[in-house]
């Protein structure tokens, strides 16, 4: 086995295949991870705050969003996205471009979480934030605005951090529905010339590379999180000359 | 004087516990009114529907001629009252300045540098203008508490709505908080201030009205209120709170 790992021929045959296989599929991790993390970002801001708005139709519609989807897996939701969907729209076969399909499968499925991330960090402000507001005039889009998403921003920094990172690892799944993505192509090639040790430790070290800054970015936001602000410094000689 | 607020056969419940039963009052412009009562005698619900931060089950309150709605409380809240609440609820992502420059720069149109100069003499006359640069957290409960009421100040309502301010304060911040109020009452200002501290009743209150179990008691001038009261009721509460 570590003979295996270790064996000069076959390090030599993954730096050929390197860019016919992982770089693509890099890429394409790449470029799912970040339009997939925007799509989750949009669908978890609008159900995040329908799920907190007074209208109890809006608070229906985004539990029956979050708890479908946090309560289904993310391979079956994908395997529908790539089977079952497209039949909706003709029977001949039709199937969804493969980055679309990843897009789809890791926004929808993370949107759900970052919903929940951001309706908790809406709740988590006391409610003496909007009665204040609102004894000054503030309307709701004004309250939301100026005072209660910007301390929202604060608290939901490190959890979305992790939701980040955890759609980064989970684009893998793709890999199910040939999905070209990064695991994709380290299985084929893997599998290719049985070489599965090169395959996935490579992989391995590819997806560390995206995701360890991640997990340093969500662990530095926590601590900022919890630091206390330090006083503004304010320009004396500007208050004198407006007084 | 003409009235600044009227208030006609006030309703109020929770579900099925009615909490104001049959309110009727009217403040003139520039009276200092004082409510007190035991806890659960509804007197902060009635102080929060007259800026509608709780919806009345029925009954009107006017305010210097209008009825206030749902519709239009912002609107009247901006125009017409601020409040001072019993937990401060300061914006604490918000700098001392920046709170007090927040509604008259979003709401009223104010200039910034007009609003700063203006928000500096508000802090000046509560004796913190050295803390402009502060944020929420790095104050004591009592600065917190006169911050507020800059606050209120800086949008220059001609009615000042206090809950309880004194209520979640130490006791040695008490006084630094009445002091400012105490000064605050020698102004054309319409203040209504739910409060148990009775030396600032006896003090600034041109009126002074005693709630229980969702009803107006007794009213009358303090003179009359702490000498000759002619309710067992309020007689029993007296007794208990004036050692």
């Amino acid at each position: 086995m570590i003979k295996g790992l270790l064996d000069i021929k076959r390090w030599n045959a993954l730096l050929d295949a390197f860019p016919e296989y992982y770089v693509p599929g890099f890429l394409m991790t790449l470029k799912i991870s970040i339009v997939g993390l925007l799509t989750a970002l949009c669908l978890g801001i609008v159900f995040g705050l329908l799920s907190t708005a007074k209208f109890k139709p809006f608070q229906i519609i985004s539990r029956i969003y979050v708890e479908f989807i946090q309560n289904t897996p993310l391979a079956l939701q994908v395997m529908c996205y790539y089977s079952v969907l497209p039949m909706l729209f003709s029977s001949s076969g039709f199937r969804i471009p493969k980055f679309i399909l990843g897009v789809i499968g890791v926004g929808v499925y993370h949107g759900a979480y970052i919903s929940e991330v951001i309706r908790t960090g809406i709740e988590a402000i006391p409610k003496g934030q909007s009665e204040a507001a609102s004894s000054q005039g503030f309307s709701y889009i004004q309250t939301m605005r100026y005072i209660i998403l910007p301390q929202t921003v604060k608290i939901i920094m490190p959890p979305l951090a992790n939701q980040a990172l955890n759609l980064v690892k989970n684009t893998s799944i793709l890999a199910m529905v040939a999905g070209m993505d990064l695991m994709y192509f380290t299985d084929s090639w893997g599998a290719d010339r049985g070489y599965f040790a090169q395959a996935y430790f490579t992989s391995a070290v590819l997806y560390f590379i995206i995701c360890f800054p991640l997990a340093r970015l969500a662990r530095y936001l926590e601590i900022r999180s919890m630091r206390l602000p330090v006083a503004k410094k304010l320009d004396l000689a500007e208050e004198e000359g407006v007084c | 004087m003409p009235d600044m607020v009227k208030v006609e056969n006030l309703k109020k419940n929770f579900g099925d516990l009615e909490v104001l039963k049959d309110i009727s009052l009217t403040v003139k412009e520039g009276e200092k009114l004082v409510i007190i009562g035991p806890s659960g005698s509804g007197k902060s619900t009635f102080i929060r529907c007259i800026n509608y931060l709780e919806e009345p089950t029925s009954g009107s309150v006017t305010i210097a001629g209008t009825k206030v709605t749902k519709k239009n409380h912002l609107e009247m809240a901006k125009k017409y009252s601020s409040m001072v609440f019993q937990q401060f609820n300061l914006y604490p992502h918000l700098t001392v300045l920046e709170n007090l420059t927040l509604a008259p720069m979003k709401l009223q149109g104010i200039s910034k540098a007009e609003a700063r100069s203006n928000a500096m003499n508000c802090l000046e006359r509560v004796g913190l203008k050295e803390k402009a640069g502060n944020y929420p957290v790095q104050l004591s409960g009592g600065q917190q508490q006169r911050v507020a009421i800059a606050r209120a100040l800086c949008t220059k309502q001609p009615l000042i709505l206090f809950d309880e301010p004194t209520s979640a304060l130490d006791p040695e911040m008490v006084q630094e908080v009445l002091n400012v109020m105490v000064e605050l009452a020698k102004e054309n200002i319409t203040m209504i201030c739910v409060t148990h501290e009775m030396g600032f009743a006896k003090q600034v209150a041109d009126r002074v009205i005693f709630m229980d179990g969702g009803y107006i008691l007794e009213e009358g001038t303090p003179q009359h209120f702490f000498e000759n009261p002619e309710h067992e009721r309020t007689k029993a509460f007296l007794s208990k709170i004036l050692h």
